[in-house]
């Protein structure tokens, strides 16, 4: 069971604000959800090892060469706040 | 105008047809039906008819760049393309514009394709009915009341009624097959890694893959074709040569062997599928393939490995949306503030969720029993449809358990996860399938006969499809939208 606490845990990992109703009704929900996945405990995986990816593909290696990248302004051109070349942001340390 | 890709290039071939032309009508049907239907979330007439423009120059100079050269095409709203809203189905992008084409866009474009619009959505693919949008619903050509299936229900509407020659979608758990099956069309989902995720907007990162939707197998194999293929800008593509899925077509089924899976018939499906798919695997043994039956027991457990997985690859992709480089900021005192207003104002319920899902079963003392767990799960499907695959050459089963429901139905999260039962074994391990049309419930709902096939092995489940789509008069019927 995923108590009150859990929840309100994870919404602060995940930054998401939510009101007393929501973080409520997010604990009925997952809980109700978990419930089910948890059948998942039957399966025995004794010695079965994880597969975190369907293809048997690692470390794929390329030439480290210089190449163009987008323009700045194409990248900042979407920013919500932008102060001349930078992404502006709000006050992030302490004064 | 409402005919497949082949063969309006055939009439451009001709002269009997330009692209203008058909581009107009297609944007002129956008116009007058698509406020019923709710198929795009973006037109983009003036980008479609400079394009179709400059392929009806191609095709009169005797040099068209291919067989999709002035095909009409939609694209799923997680696709990015430059200078046109990208938005996913979500406050949260409402305002994007991309700065980039994604790869399969890219190639689209080289190819000729007139982009017509971007189609609607379940918010960030996660659903199974487009009912879930941040902007409004998609509703099914055949009966409005109906969903048309997700998350890619907006492509699959506009290849069904009409607004589209073809489309594009994704498929992380079902999200091109089952709205294939909903609607009518076909709808595939190649094997992880055979088309490039450069540019597509993503949702778990291990299962997404591109594919198409089109009224016919011969379409799909054209669009498939234009699109597969290595691309450096993703890692995860395989560097495999693409075969000619065009000329592998006409080599039919007889002497394949095609496996029958036990598990994909269950208690609770609706007797009329069962029956559609039947009836279908008796043409295919009629046209000369073997039928074996197969077993595949981890099955009823994939549904709760995928509701770890994608989950917890979701929370983890989806936290790039912050309120800084891109999409919507709600201001807050100081950074966290700032992010934990965003992201509550961006994201829709079902997304929330998810992503809480997803945070939880990744952070410190439940990680091994959830998702370690639901890895090891992925690593037993896998092994199962190896097994079957050194017997069988194909599989056959269902796509869905059931045909298209009713707008608010399925209230309740658990039973909206249901759906993709039968479609999510294909993206836990990576394997190709397609959803061809078998047949039509008594109340006239489409129903969609799956096809897996081995990695990388597109080539003959197109085959068997083809075959399977020559042998039935499933593909004459259209619904009555005008």
């Amino acid at each position: 069971m995923i108590d009150r606490k859990d929840v309100e845990h994870a919404a602060r990992l995940t930054r998401l604000a939510l009101t007393e109703a929501e973080l409520e009704r997010m604990r009925e929900q997952l809980n109700s959800i978990l419930a089910h996945l948890d059948t998942l405990r039957l399966v025995d995986t004794t010695g079965v090892e994880p597969t975190s990816h369907a293809v048997d593909v690692v470390n794929v290696m390329r030439e480290d060469e210089v190449e163009p990248c987008f323009p700045q302004d194409a990248m900042l051109g979407n920013a919500p706040d932008r102060s001349g070349e930078f992404f502006r942001v709000p006050r992030i340390i302490e004064e | 105008m409402h005919r497949p890709i082949h063969e309006l290039t055939d009439a451009y071939r001709r002269g009997d047809l330009t692209p203008t032309a058909v581009a107009e009508s297609y944007l002129a049907r956008i116009a007058a039906l698509d406020e019923r239907v709710g198929a795009y979330l973006t037109v983009v007439r003036e980008h479609a008819l400079a394009a179709a423009q400059e392929s009806e120059r191609r095709w009169r100079a005797g040099a068209p760049l291919g067989p999709l050269d002035g095909a009409p095409l939609a694209l799923k709203d997680v696709l990015c393309t430059r200078g046109v809203r990208t938005t996913c189905g979500s406050k949260m992008l409402e305002a994007f514009v991309p700065p980039y084409d994604a790869t399969v866009v890219e190639r689209l474009r080289a190819a000729g394709a007139v982009v017509l619009g971007k189609t609607n959505l379940d918010e960030f693919a996660m659903g199974s009915s487009t009912e879930h949008s941040a902007f409004h619903p998609t509703r099914n050509p055949w009966d409005l009341s109906r969903v048309p299936g997700g998350s890619s229900g907006g492509s699959a509407a506009a290849v069904a009624g009409g607004l589209a020659a073809g489309a594009f979608g994704s498929d992380t758990g079902g999200s091109i097959r089952q709205p294939a099956a909903f609607c009518g069309v076909v709808g595939m989902k190649p094997t992880y890694g055979r088309v490039s995720r450069y540019g597509l907007v993503a949702l778990a990162s291990s299962l997404d893959q591109i594919g198409p939707f089109a009224q016919d197998v011969e379409d799909t194999a054209l669009l498939l074709g234009a699109i597969a293929g290595h691309d450096r800008r993703d890692s995860t593509s395989i560097a495999a040569p693409v075969p000619d899925y065009m000329a592998e077509l006409p080599r039919g089924v007889d002497g394949l062997t095609l496996g029958l899976p036990d598990e994909y018939f269950i208690d609770g499906m609706d007797p009329e599928v069962e029956r559609a798919v039947r009836q279908a695997i008796d043409v295919l043994r009629g046209l000369g393939a073997r039928i074996e039956r197969v077993s595949l027991p981890t099955t009823r457990h994939s549904l709760a490995a995928y509701y770890i997985i994608l989950p917890a690859e979701a929370s983890s992709n989806l936290a790039r949306y912050d309120g800084v480089k891109y999409g919507l900021r709600v201001p807050g005192r100081d950074l966290v503030e700032m992010e934990s207003r965003t992201r509550a104002a961006g994201f829709g319920a079902e997304v929330r969720r998810r992503i809480m899902l997803g945070t939880y079963a990744l952070s410190a003392g439940y990680y091994d029993a959830y998702y370690g767990k639901a890895q090891s799960v992925r690593t037993l499907v896998r092994r199962e449809f190896g097994a079957a695959f050194a017997r069988v050459d194909l599989i056959v089963a269902p796509t869905t358990p059931n045909v298209a429901f009713k707008h608010g139905e399925k209230e309740d999260p658990l039973s909206m996860y249901l759906n993709d039962v039968f479609t999510i074994p294909g993206n836990l391990s990576g394997i190709p399938g397609v959803s061809v049309p078998c047949g039509f419930s008594g109340a006239g709902l489409p129903i969609g006969l799956q096809i897996l096939g081995r990695p990388l092995d597109e080539a003959r489940v197109l085959r068997a499809a083809y075959a399977y789509e020559k042998a039935t008069p499933w593909r004459a019927r259209r619904p009555e939208l005008a």
